[in-house]
């Protein structure tokens, strides 16, 4: 009996910790495929934080007005492709430097959010906190009591896969969907040539211009997405820098993911991992090191991003052609 | 956008027909560029419900209207000055630096170390030492980036952004657990002997017999504008310099030249976060007297804005600084008049500013340019920029 007991509480541990990695996972993994859309097309954006917090705020303040998470979650897409859209033009029409453009959408949003925040709900830069019904709905599976006396799995179905956010069933969907983009659809195959050799597409009669709106334009919808997520599924409403670095986090992940769907999955997953260990681990003394300080598990992401990009565990090889403005005639 | 800097400064094209003179490129075109964000800002402060002319001129006299104000005005231009030339060595380099305030972060521990030690010395023994700690772990801070960059071949953007959160854990780490005050609950470091703090310019003018109101405003605004003149000298009038402005503007003619990329890059890395860690001698040295969380507060970022507006040259790097140092301390000041404005409305101003002058550098300028090539009379349509 006792034995049995504490294999209980462990296999529970072990849930809740899958549960908050997944949690955490989901805002990674729509942002760094995101990017993952637009990077492999040609066009590097560290905005997605900009994106991010956008679409946080105008998912939250939506839903919060209209009481409808629906039309917050399109409202959080409207916004955040508008500002796909400014980079777009910034990079691609005016050929202008693609890091400083993302740049400027992050510190433009990071002021514009709150300050808009600030003027229409007057709460200190946050919206109001969201009643159930205007937050997004978890999908209820059948079966949780049928399966709750089997070992192992019934806890599993009860914890991990019963009662997930709509946008995590959603972001699953997304992963398969964007590996079968790249490796199987005729949209797919162009975006990465475009990445690669752009004159060489522009040879074969397609518009690079068109292809790099079209990548540009579905970071913008995802990145608004995983913003929804963070105010209105995972938490209820906006609060000053909800982001918190995610965005960039999730740039790392892409990195980390050798701009690769799965590699860029696992490593959402990785990071998210160590964010929820870093969680149960405070203060917690280990066999052999002790307590290990949380900023240094807080900080295991980019240093295994920097080594990576050095070329000390493995090598990441970027798309050829990103970052740079491609000019038809010389 | 060297580019643009060198010939801001050359000015060899004034005034010869069919050409554009300089003047354009650096002083109407960053004026269109700051006129498109304050027009777009002026439509968010309307959206919001307020006059946009009326934030504007109480934000103009928050910030220069009065001594004490432009003391504050003065504070902000330092570190902004700082950053600004941190941004702009790279840029001369063909590197962008994102990293100046993990730098910046990394600089006030160094200039804070030696607050801490140097206990009942003399101020300027403490300054010196500060500024040459502060300059050591900034440049550090970059090197390892530049070091990556130029044998490794990691791009700097990525690195650089990694290095500001690792730089983040690395002093909460420090703060909380090993350099917080024993029986503190805020994760700060004692305050420093009072002996060592760098002196306030009110002090610094009252000693010579003239009487301005207290102010943050202390001795590094005179090291940040020697860093100016420092910053032109090296640049432009020694061999050094030119090594890697020749890298930044063309790297394999650098190797034929015998320049070594690899050398200048990270000596420009180095400069630039030694530039930025001189941040921590304003902030930890001059006003806050103890090492605390996040007392950068997004200097760096700010630093970008300033290197672009400014067109990487000193002079216009001051000239960009004190308008975003009238805009913090405005801002600020405008958010205890207006409700429903706040300080972040400032960062909006910033970020249209690094897109209009960086991002879309090339939305005003062509047009701009082909204007002023007509009136010269030229008929070189052709021969436009490429």
């Amino acid at each position: 009996m006792m034995g049995e007991q504490r294999m209980d509480d462990a296999l529970l541990v072990v849930l809740l910790l899958a549960d908050a990695t997944i949690r955490v996972a989901t805002p990674l993994v729509l942002a760094a495929f995101a990017a993952l859309y637009s990077e492999r097309a040609g066009v590097v954006d560290i905005g997605l934080e900009g994106k991010m917090l956008a679409g946080a705020f105008f998912a939250a303040a939506v839903a919060s007005s209209t009481g409808s998470p629906w039309l917050g979650l399109g409202a959080a897409v409207a916004a955040s492709v508008a500002l796909a859209l400014v980079h777009g033009f910034a990079c691609i029409t005016h050929k202008g430097n693609q890091v400083v453009s993302g740049m400027a959408i992050n510190i433009l949003v990071a002021g514009l959010a709150p300050t808009l925040a600030y003027a229409w709900f007057r709460q200190g830069g946050q919206t109001p906190l969201l009643p159930g019904e205007a937050r997004l709905p978890q999908i209820h599976l059948p079966g949780v009591e049928a399966l709750s006396g089997v070992p192992v799995l019934g806890p599993v179905y009860r914890e991990l896969i019963d009662d997930a956010s709509v946008l995590i069933w959603l972001t699953v969907l997304l992963v398969v969907a964007t590996h079968w983009v790249f490796t199987r659809s005729r949209f797919g195959l162009r975006l990465r040539a475009v990445g690669e050799n752009p004159s060489a597409v522009d040879t074969a009669g397609l518009s690079v211009t068109r292809l790099r709106y079209q990548a540009v334009i579905i970071t913008g919808v995802l990145t608004g997405i995983a913003g929804a997520y963070l105010s209105t599924a995972h938490g209820a409403g906006f609060v000053r820098d909800m982001t918190a670095g995610k965005g960039y986090l999730a740039l790392a992940a892409l990195i980390f993911g050798k701009w690769r769907p799965w590699p860029t999955l696992f490593a959402c997953l990785l990071f998210a991992f160590t964010d929820a260990v870093q969680v149960r681990l405070q203060g917690v003394p280990l066999p052999v090191v002790g307590v290990i300080p949380v900023q240094f598990i807080q900080m295991l992401p980019y240093v295994l991003t920097v080594l990576l990009l050095a070329g000390f565990v493995g090598r990441a090889v970027a798309p050829k052609a990103s970052g740079v403005p491609y000019v038809k005639e010389r | 956008m060297a580019q643009d800097a060198a010939q801001g400064v050359t000015g060899r094209s004034f005034g010869r027909p069919g050409e554009v003179p300089g003047w354009v490129g650096y002083a109407l075109l960053p004026l269109l560029n700051l006129l498109a964000a304050l027009a777009l800002s002026g439509l968010v402060i309307l959206v919001i419900g307020e006059n946009p002319l009326d934030v504007l001129a109480l934000l103009v006299t928050e910030a220069v209207g009065y001594p004490e104000a432009i003391g504050y005005t003065l504070y902000y231009t330092t570190s902004y000055i700082f950053t600004g030339l941190a941004v702009a060595i790279a840029f001369h380099c063909g590197l962008f630096n994102i990293g100046g305030e993990g730098q910046a972060y990394l600089g006030g521990l160094g200039a804070g170390l030696v607050g801490l030690a140097l206990t009942g010395w003399p101020w300027p023994v403490a300054a010196l030492g500060a500024v040459a700690l502060s300059a050591l772990f900034g440049a550090v801070w970059a090197a390892i980036p530049g070091w990556l960059q130029a044998k490794r071949g990691s791009h700097i953007v990525i690195t650089t952004i990694m290095f500001n959160f690792i730089a983040a854990a690395v002093m909460t780490y420090l703060l909380v657990d090993v350099l917080i005050r024993p029986g503190s609950q805020s994760p700060e470091t004692r305050e420093f002997d009072p002996g060592v703090w760098l002196p306030t310019m009110d002090r610094v003018l009252g000693w010579a017999g003239i009487a301005v109101p207290a102010s943050p405003l202390n001795l590094s605004f005179l090291w940040a504008l020697a860093c100016c003149a420092l910053f032109y000298l090296f640049l432009w009038r020694t061999r050094w310099g030119y090594e890697i402005r020749t890298v930044g503007r063309n790297e394999r003619a650098a190797v034929y030249a015998g320049i070594s990329p690899a050398r200048n890059i990270i000596l420009a890395m180095a400069i630039s976060g030694a530039l930025a860690g001189f941040v921590g001698v304003n902030e930890i040295m001059g006003v806050q007297h103890r090492i605390l969380l996040n007392f950068t507060g997004g200097v760096g970022f700010v630093g970008i804005a300033v290197a672009l507006m400014g067109r990487n040259h000193p002079v216009g790097i001051v000239l960009a600084a004190l308008l975003f140092g009238v805009l913090a301390q405005g801002g600020g000041q405008v958010s205890f008049e207006y409700p429903t404005v706040n300080r972040e409305l400032v960062m909006v101003i910033q970020g249209l500013v690094i897109l209009f002058a960086g991002a879309l550098e090339n939305l005003f300028k062509p047009r701009v340019e082909a204007l002023f090539r007509r009136r010269g009379g030229g008929h070189d349509g052709g021969t436009a920029h490429g």
